[in-house]
């Protein structure tokens, strides 16, 4: 049961070989067991669950039910919930219960689908490995002592340990697809604007986008079935006609069934600065996809290397601005001693905010500060336009771009906290598609030294079900997405 | 460029962050390094390339002007640090 798809999930439900509440109930025993090691989840509530696994099966029992109804899921802890503490792995938040609840949460909800708990995160997501959450870093169940990714830390752990058969998670700079590359799993950035927004707490409003993280890119369509659409109440939610996007999936199986298919493989992906054994893994899931009949182009985006540098100035500008919010006045941490309402704000601000929090507030200040707003703000907002008409170019001459995800594979628990330099580099080849808009997803393409490699898949505007495809046809002849760490029954 | 204390206790009182003298000289070190990092830019030339707000150029959209919310402040007020008679209590600011 544990390792069955979404799909076979669903089956089960509608077969009563399982009811939702004792498929619910299997999670919350293994969360018990297993989370105070992985620290994946931040917060469960167990009654909550099963009433809502209840509804599920009564649902089931009266034949209403969709393709997740009854289904677990873990929610990242960035997502307003009703009634659930909803912290954004922040001291700032550690007490705050949500009185509503996300677009994302209503659209699950109204699946059917159950709410397993809250995941562990980078505080207001901003880190690479999960070491900035108020509650403690996340575990790697591939190697405990090893990170598992950020900011989806906790999501990705989650999934990777089975204690979610899928979670949700988000991606401002490869928040969903380095930690689906660290711990093994199939995880997917949509298209800006796909998926609302919504109660979904802002970290840099103009590249953050939700999105699934789950074992399979069949798994990752059913997700993103219900997460996307319009929403009213999200100013840059996209009116688009409602799409399946698990649609390309079901076409017959053929010996090429990627006949005709154009990869691009962008040379800034294939030079210097990416482990060896991460590139063998990716070199040998390039010759899969030849097998599969794709047909592999080389392509340039000569403004990648400047993808880290323009978003360090425009995500923390955004931040700055979000995060302005946290004063001690409407909800959240306030300070227990202050002697002014500004000193209430300083201290409130500098207790209830962590080290990398406060570093990219006091850049995005900077940068915006009168005197500088040219010379650091606009530059990097020219450079992105520049990243963007690199992309266009480039998808002139093929329909998807390849490459690897992260440069290395799970890090050590410390490796990298004290530099954030180093840290930022580590999302060297993700930050590019936030910039740009477009939809991104890593999948699982082999193991260096028993770590989990992922594979990236970058695709045109709104072309989430021809990626989603391109992996299914992949996984379709390989298994590296079906293996499960070991030591965690 | 390389910032210095004043400038880091300037932008920390901007941003209505308490710094501690101790801490700085630790964020003027880390924030040195994100900048040299962010300098990169610099040396590219940009002259006429138009600066990209956003991911999608959308213009916004417009809604009717009607209520489309219920009236739910005591839900939102349980989570503040203190409240009267549905206002929120800050220090005071006026003698």
């Amino acid at each position: 049961m544990l390792n069955s798809s979404l799909k076979e999930l669903a089956q089960a439900l509608a077969g009563k070989k399982i009811s939702s509440v004792e498929l619910t109930q299997l999670y919350l025993d293994r969360i018990n067991r297993l989370n105070p090691a992985i620290n994946a989840y931040v917060s469960t509530q167990p009654e909550r669950s099963l009433a809502q696994a209840k509804a599920a099966d009564a649902r089931l029992a009266a034949g209403d039910a969709g393709p997740l109804t009854g289904i677990p899921l873990a929610q990242k802890d960035i997502f307003c919930a009703e009634g659930w503490l909803t912290t954004c792995g922040s001291k700032m938040l550690a007490n705050f219960v949500s009185p509503y609840d996300a677009t994302v949460i209503q659209k699950f909800d109204a699946a059917g689908a159950v709410n397993l708990g809250k995941t562990n995160m980078d505080e207001f997501a901003m880190g690479s490995s999960n070491e900035t959450s108020f509650f403690g870093p996340v575990k790697n169940p591939w190697d405990q002592s090893r990170v598992p990714g950020g900011s989806s830390g906790g999501s990705a752990a989650a999934v990777a340990a089975r204690l979610a058969p899928a979670a949700t998670g988000t991606d401002t700079g490869g928040s969903i697809r380095q930690p689906a590359a660290l711990c093994n799993l199939t995880g997917l950035k949509p298209t800006y604007g796909v998926v609302s927004r919504w109660g979904m707490i802002a970290f840099a409003s103009s590249l953050d986008q939700a999105g699934p993280m789950a074992r399979s890119a069949e798994d990752c369509g059913l997700l993103l079935n219900a997460m996307a659409g319009f929403d009213p109440k999200d100013s840059t939610s996209l009116e688009r006609p409602v799409e399946d996007y698990t649609r390309e999936l079901n076409a017959p199986a053929a010996a090429k069934p990627l006949a005709g298919l154009k990869i691009g493989l962008p040379k800034e992906f294939f030079g210097e600065g990416c482990d060896a054994a991460v590139m063998a893994a990716i070199q040998a899931a390039i010759e899969q996809y030849k097998a599969l009949g794709a047909e592999m182009v080389e392509v340039s985006l000569p403004n990648m290397k400047l993808s880290v540098p323009a978003y360090y100035v425009i995500a923390p500008a955004e931040a700055s601005s979000n995060l302005s919010r946290f004063d001690g006045v409407r909800y959240g941490y306030r300070a227990p001693e202050y002697d002014s309402l500004d000193d209430m704000y300083a201290k409130s601000r500098a207790q209830g905010f962590g080290a990398e929090v406060k570093r990219r507030i006091l850049i995005g200040t900077y940068v915006l500060s009168h005197g500088y707003y040219d010379a650091y703000y606009l530059q990097a907002q020219r450079i992105r336009r520049l990243i963007a008409e690199d992309f266009v170019a480039a998808f002139k001459q093929c329909d998807v771009i390849l490459g690897p995800t992260s440069p290395s594979t799970a890090f050590k628990l410390g490796d990298k906290a004290g530099d954030p330099v180093q840290m930022y580099l580590s999302d060297i080849y993700t930050i590019a598609v936030n910039l740009a808009g477009l939809p991104g997803m890593s999948l699982p393409c082999g193991f260096a030294e028993g770590l989990p490699v992922g594979l990236q898949l970058i695709g045109n505007y709104f072309d989430e079900a021809r990626l989603l495809n391109v992996a299914h046809r992949y996984q379709q002849v390989t298994d590296w997405h079906g293996r499960a760490p070991a030591g965690l029954e | 460029m390389s910032l210095t204390p004043d400038q880091v206790r300037r932008i920390a009182h901007l941003a209505r962050i308490e710094t501690s003298e101790a801490e700085v000289q630790t964020t003027l070190e880390h924030l040195n390094g994100i900048f040299s990092l962010i300098e990169e830019m610099q040396a590219v030339n940009t002259q006429g390339v138009e600066p990209m707000a956003h991911a999608q150029d959308l213009a916004q959209r417009l809604r009717d002007d009607v209520v489309s919310e219920s009236d739910r402040r005591a839900a939102f007020q349980a989570v503040a640090p203190e409240t009267e008679a549905g206002l929120y209590l800050v220090p005071k600011v006026i003698e």
